[in-house]
């Protein structure tokens, strides 16, 4: 077993040898590059044109991703890292390990329009409350009747400390309620079935059937039109707006290749990229596209109202932030 | 010389813990400072002893009872129920837990039975893991007494308190210590389920060490957590030594049990009684599981090249847990002194966290390029630290045992080494060897730990295949997958009892 996997191993390196090509190696999400994930087709895409074999290093999540480049330091094994959002990007950009994207800023396409120079947006998506329409004919109209509603109808939310979405949902309590947030968790805590360590445990419980409403994405609704043909599956519109999740990408300063790191960032913005988002990462395109997206995109709801924090408000309060949940929470 | 190759396995642990810890503990003092308990982690600590020590207390001690049961009743459909108790060993954590929700949950059947939601679910979904475990874990030593003693028994008319009192639980005794510590261990490391059905206020110590080394990458607090987690596991494991002591010498050679109690219509009342009780806890959720999957099987390329890959590393896991647990077993034999601590190092893998141990890795190994054959290396590694406390409940017990049963033949015909290993020791511990295998196989064939913590890119195993499919939407075909790995496990897990000769 031993011999066949070190045969194995000196084969690969023997083959990876052979090619002298520059090799540009991506850090992601899991999710990213799985089966379902748009990396395969954006891989071969940018090798087309870039005379180069793309590498995608796959790390559980964004989170995840900060914390191996914090263990690494310089001697970080990335040219790009792809994947972080707008709630870490601070944090990133403290390690120094982050150079200038060099992109066009008026390329990128997201609600409130973008300045950061160092990190470049790929995407964006909406959180939302989602419910089943088959079990809640009043799903709440806002934060506020969410809050102070019926104790009965219960709701799945992620836990902020090991899940984004999770942190999403807390800023987008502070945002709206800033200084009262307490209260407002304290309101609120009856009408939650159950925290989840992650997005895919809540929702999971969610379809099966658990409870009638859970914390995820404007998009949820299109992937159920367009994969499973229902409509059963709605996003509530929220009054006082909807948080924003941006997600990003920059490039390592340090790195060799650094020249080709922004040639991708700028490919990004464009179709070869931007096609594959919508349908495989379910979230909307921050640059153009040359096909159409799925239909269902089209029927999803508009917030109206965009609610984010900068990134270092973020930074600075979010242990603060997470502590006063957990003091309500844990009472 | 013979002497110190038997410290080779406890060294290999040591280094093991020690690429672990040492790396983080450079990287602490580099990023300044040191952390000290607070309040929090003291709550943090309680609530971990209340929460473990109770699970432990619901799994172990009516598993001795179901453990008795299925030793002394003969019924259709044993061995397959006794395969079956080997799958929620398997079964991805999130898998069971739909199940659990599917019974239990707002929308089930038994809705209302109990409140998910709280500690009544993090102890129901704690013992359906551990009381089919502790259930098989304790059959072992039964299944393995000499068979006279019973043969004695029935002639001399002992009553079922006697036949309890005389040889069960002399029998159970070595071994109950250490299932009652793994599974305290279990409980205390567990995770998903505490954060699901506990929420915020069920924040135990693993938890914390997660937020610390994740949210926070507070390596310095996520050291003294772990710290607070050994001290912890330390403490149980003496208490656990304490209780812990060598079987008495029976002399036989003897090993087929044919048992003549438990025949009369009240004693079988009982033990059928406790059998359909644990039955009703495990089998409705597997049948959950089974009609899930059934309705989304789609057994495509991806799900066979998990499956492979799945099997690789299962089986290079084995291949490095086996040799270390008999050499930690034989070590404990020959320096009886450190009985205990060795004991202790088995358990490595949960005392420290493996988030913790995955990092220190990480950053011992970074400078040195190895690669998708490294990461698998690492993978199988872990999931052999991780199944090494299971393999030592069920080896050292019978090792021991068969060493004392033949050790003056061994001296007196002078048999020695690998002709020992050979002709003596692995014919009479063929049941305990397979069990063991097939606990390591089924272990690491479940592994999402070593897999998320340590994967390489391309890497894809049957449990991180369901991750990403219920990360996708796609909890339907996730419950697809699922039945693939539970079916895997349930064909392994008849294979070593038909090996084992259970019946």
């Amino acid at each position: 077993m031993k011999k066949l996997l070190l045969s194995l191993a000196l084969f690969t390196s023997l083959s990876f040898a052979a090619e002298a090509k520059d090799t540009l190696t991506i850090y992601t999400y899991e999710s990213f590059v799985s089966e379902w994930g748009p990396g395969a087709k954006i891989k071969s895409a940018f090798e087309k044109d870039c005379d180069c074999t793309v590498e995608w290093v796959a790390i559980a999540d964004g989170v995840a991703m900060l914390n191996r480049l914090k263990l690494e330091g310089a001697a970080t094994k990335a040219d790009v890292v792809l994947g972080l959002d707008t709630n870490l990007t601070a944090e990133a950009k403290a390690t120094g390990l982050f150079g200038p994207h060099g992109a066009d800023l008026t390329r990128a396409k997201v609600p409130g329009g973008w300045n950061d120079t160092t990190f470049l947006p790929y995407d964006y998506g909406h959180f939302a409350i989602v419910y089943d329409s088959e079990k809640l004919s009043a799903p709440p109209k806002s934060l506020a009747e969410l809050v102070n509603g019926d104790p009965a109808q219960k709701i799945i939310l992620q836990d902020p400390r090991s899940s984004t979405p999770g942190l999403g949902f807390l800023l987008w309590m502070k945002s709206v309620y800033g200084d009262k947030s307490a209260d407002a968790w304290a309101k609120l805590k009856p009408r939650i079935l159950t925290t989840s360590p992650g997005w895919s445990e809540a929702y999971g419980l969610f379809t099966k059937g658990e409870a009638p409403m859970v914390f995820s994405y404007v998009t949820s609704p299109a992937y159920h039109m367009t994969v499973e043909n229902t409509e059963r599956y709605k996003a509530a519109a929220f009054a006082e707006g909807h948080y924003l999740q941006i997600e990003v990408a920059g490039v390592i300063d340090a790195s060799p290749e650094n020249v080709l790191g922004q040639k991708f960032l700028s490919f990004m913005l464009s179709p070869g990229f931007q096609n594959e988002i919508p349908a495989t990462n379910w979230m909307l395109p921050a640059g153009e596209m040359s096909v159409a997206a799925p239909e269902s995109l089209g029927k999803i709801i508009k917030p109206e109202k965009t609610l984010l924090f900068t990134p270092d408000d973020v930074n600075k309060n979010r242990k603060a932030w997470i502590d006063e949940w957990l003091a309500v929470m844990a009472q | 010389m013979r002497k110190y190759v038997l410290l080779l396995p406890p060294l290999f642990v040591l280094s093991a813990i020690a690429l672990g810890l040492l790396p983080l503990v450079g990287f602490a003092w580099a990023q300044g400072g040191w952390f000290y308990p607070d309040a929090y982690a003291l709550r943090v600590l309680q609530f971990t002893l209340i929460q473990a020590g109770l699970s432990t207390l619901l799994s172990v001690v009516p598993a001795i009872f179901v453990a008795r049961a299925l030793a002394r009743q003969v019924f259709w459909g044993r061995s397959v129920l006794l395969a079956l108790f080997a799958v929620p060993l398997s079964l991805p954590v999130i898998v069971a837990i739909f199940g659990l929700t599917g019974l239990y949950g707002t929308a089930g059947i038994f809705a209302g039975w109990i409140n998910l939601y709280g500690i009544g679910g993090i102890l129901l979904a704690h013992v359906f893991f551990n009381l089919p475990l502790a259930t098989r874990l304790l059959l072992e030593p039964l299944i393995d007494e000499p068979a006279d003693g019973h043969c004695l028994a029935a002639q001399l008319n002992f009553t079922d308190l006697a036949v309890w009192r005389h040889l069960d639980w002399p029998a159970l005794k070595p071994v109950l210590p250490r299932v009652a510590a793994l599974v305290f261990l279990l409980c205390a490391s567990s995770f998903v389920i505490v954060l699901l059905f506990g929420g915020p206020q069920a924040t135990t110590l693993e938890v914390a060490i997660f937020q610390s080394l994740r949210m926070d990458f507070d390596v310095s607090r996520a050291l003294t957590l772990t710290t607070l987690q050994i001290a912890l596991s330390v403490i149980m494991v003496w208490a656990a030594a304490k209780a812990l002591f060598l079987p008495t010498t029976r002399y036989s050679s003897n090993l087929s049990l044919l048992r003549y109690d438990g025949k009369t219509g009240v004693l079988r009342l009982v033990d059928f009684c406790f059998i359909a009780a644990a039955s009703f806890l495990v089998l409705p959720v597997l049948a959950s599981v089974l009609a899930q999957g059934l309705l989304h099987l789609d057994f495509n390329s991806g799900t066979a090249k998990a499956l492979l890959t799945s099997l690789v590393i299962a089986l290079l896991s084995s291949i490095l847990a086996l040799p270390l647990a008999w050499g930690l077993a034989r070590a404990q034999l020959r320096f009886g002194e450190w009985r205990g601590s060795l004991t202790g190092l088995s358990l490595a893998g949960y005392v420290v966290p493996p988030a913790v141990l995955a990092t220190g890795w990480f950053l011992a190994f970074r400078n040195f390029d190895g690669g998708l054959p490294l990461a698998v290396l690492l993978i199988a590694a872990l999931n052999a630290l991780m199944a090494l406390p299971f393999l030592m409940a069920i080896v050292a017990p019978a090792l021991h045992k068969a060493i004392q049963r033949h050790d003056m033949l061994c001296e007196q015909l002078n048999i020695r080494g690998w002709n020992r290993f050979k002709l003596i020791e692995l014919p009479t511990m063929r049941g305990p060897l397979a069990q063991a295998t097939m606990m390591t196989l089924v272990l690491s064939l479940g592994d999402l730990t070593a897999v998320t913590l340590l994967g390489a890119q391309g890497l894809t195993t049957l449990p991180s295949l369901v991750q990403q499919q219920m990360g996708h939407y796609q909890s339907d075909a996730a419950g697809g997958t699922a039945l693939v790995l539970a079916a895997i496990c349930l064909v392994t897990s008849l294979v070593a009892q038909r090996f084992a000769k259970w019946t």
